[in-house]
């Protein structure tokens, strides 16, 4: 069988090419501790980093920690999305209302969400909710922002052939303007759920007293190095896999289009 | 008469200040597109209109079909003065119009949702899905269809609408040369099925010839009627024999243009 090199190299090796990747990252940890005989409180090795996750994963406290964070995550986010998308939409079409809104959005937007830690524990007090807060702050600004440039972008005449066969009000938003903006919407809320995972950890450093951020933090005042990086290496993975699900929404067939215009 | 056109003319006010731009309308002065046009519409009728790009063909549908204003005279539509777009008048683009996040059945009920019955209306879909041969592809796509089988799609959607008029603006302009011959026959059956009135834009004389009742020759800006033909041919018409040879010849000397090369 003669398979173009092409298709070897660039289609079935690249899962390859990329545990290759980590194979590499993994030998230079692994060499560099050896070769400058780094102490495990600076820098623990791979092997005492496995033994920290071991442990934590028998004692419950990975899954629990992952499952507060994701918790926080899930709900902050669908939140913030629920919120922005339709406010986005509607700022799109109507000039007024963005005329109005939009200047207070670009004046928050900058504003870091962990500048608003101390606020959101005046408001909500301790547990999930101010947690909550910061992770719908981080992604509905930026969602507002994409949702708008997503209607902006809607070709003319799609616009136009809408209103050519008289689709109005919640018939155009639903079967024509969501649709048309939906390609930049799933990429905003990719990137948006990126900053999200970004934020939370930070945010339980600070804000709560459990999920990954607390068990790094918590970890490094009982001077536990090797949990530290367990901890990171776990934020890492779940947010491959974060991106990964998101990116599934970019297949549905009424999204797809967007990458196979012709 | 189905539409008639009384001393249409249509200015612009020239906004653009690129220098580019100075040689033909300096910027702040009026740009006449239309001038003086006059001429009436039978309905039922098949009516081409053809012009040098940018004479002001699509405007002039435009105003037809009551998307745009005119600057002075008027448009009639079955006598009455018209100046809103109707949803009896559906236009079909130059541009792909599908919306591409819906299957084909889906696009074709955009133009069904005046029939409220829900299995009427399901058995109406199919029915102009088949009627444009695109029978099996009703859950595709746009971008699974070829560029033919697309704008088939978009006129099975106006005219499930039983549009009183159908205006299609160089329809077929962006296919390729058998797509274009094939999609010109399925014109011809649309126009003999359906009792409407059709107005079509297109650049290629043999394209107007072939399928219009009537062929209106437009200047270039500012526009005037150079020629109203009526072509009383049964289809199908072969543009080699006379008199339609003759006819064709006439039209590529009014463009400007040689009909032997």
């Amino acid at each position: 069988m003669c398979l173009p090199a092409g298709f070897i190299w660039g289609g079935v090796m690249r899962p390859v090419k990329s545990l290759l990747g980590f194979a590499l990252f993994l030998a230079l940890w692994y060499g560099a501790r050896k070769l400058l005989d780094v102490p495990v409180y600076m820098l623990p090795g791979p092997s005492d980093v496995a033994r920290a996750l071991k442990e934590m994963a028998e004692s419950g406290q990975l899954f629990e920690s992952a499952v507060a964070s994701l918790y926080r995550v899930t709900w902050g986010f669908y939140l913030a999305v629920a919120v922005s998308v339709p406010l986005g939409l509607v700022m799109g079409r109507i000039r007024w209302v963005s005329d109005i809104v939009n200047p207070v959005i670009q004046f928050l937007r900058p504003i870091s969400p962990l500048a608003w830690i101390p606020i959101a524990l005046m408001w909500f007090g301790i547990g999930d909710k101010p947690a909550v807060f910061l992770i719908f702050l981080s992604a509905f600004f930026p969602m507002v922002v994409f949702t708008v440039s997503g209607v902006a972008g809607i070709r003319e005449t799609y616009l136009r052939v809408a209103d050519n066969f008289g689709l109005r009000g919640l018939d155009l938003y639903m079967k024509v303007i969501l649709p048309a903006a939906m390609p930049e919407i799933v990429v905003g809320l990719r990137i948006t759920l990126g900053t999200a995972w970004l934020v939370i950890v930070a945010a339980e450093m600070i804000a709560v007293k459990s999920g990954l951020g607390y068990l790094i933090i918590d970890a490094r005042n009982s001077l536990r190095m090797d949990k530290v990086v367990a901890g990171m290496l776990i934020i890492g993975v779940i947010g491959l896999v974060l991106d990964h699900l998101i990116r599934l929404l970019e297949r549905l067939p009424w999204v797809e289009w967007s990458t196979r215009r012709q | 008469m189905k539409i008639v056109v009384q001393d249409l003319n249509k200015c612009f006010l020239e906004r653009r200040h690129s220098i580019r731009f100075l040689g033909q309308c300096p910027p702040g002065t009026e740009c006449r597109v239309l001038k003086d046009l006059n001429f009436c519409i039978e309905p039922g009728s098949f009516t081409c209109f053809i012009g040098p790009s940018g004479c002001g063909k699509s405007t002039l549908m435009r105003i037809i079909a009551g998307f745009d204003s005119a600057s002075s005279g008027k448009v009639l539509i079955d006598g009455e003065e018209c100046s809103a777009p109707s949803s009896r008048h559906v236009f079909v683009f130059q541009e792909d119009g599908l919306f591409p996040w819906l299957t084909v059945w889906q696009n074709v009920a955009i133009g069904a949702r005046h029939i409220h019955d829900h299995e009427e209306r399901a058995e109406q879909i199919m029915e102009y899905i088949d009627l444009v041969g695109l029978a099996g592809f009703e859950g595709h796509y746009p971008h699974q269809l070829s560029g033919g089988m697309r704008r088939r799609a978009e006129v099975a959607r106006a005219l499930i609408v039983e549009p009183d008029i159908l205006f299609m603006d160089e329809p077929f302009g962006a296919l390729d040369f058998v797509t274009r011959l094939q999609m010109r026959e399925e014109m011809v059956n649309v126009h003999t099925m359906f009792d409407m009135t059709i107005l079509f834009i297109t650049h290629d004389i043999d394209e107007a010839l072939q399928l219009g009742d009537q062929v209106i020759v437009f200047s270039d800006r500012p526009s005037t009627v150079k020629a109203d033909i009526k072509l009383d041919f049964p289809h199908p018409r072969d543009l080699g024999a006379e008199p339609l040879a003759r006819i064709r010849r006439e039209v590529y000397y009014l463009m400007g243009l040689h009909p032997a090369l």
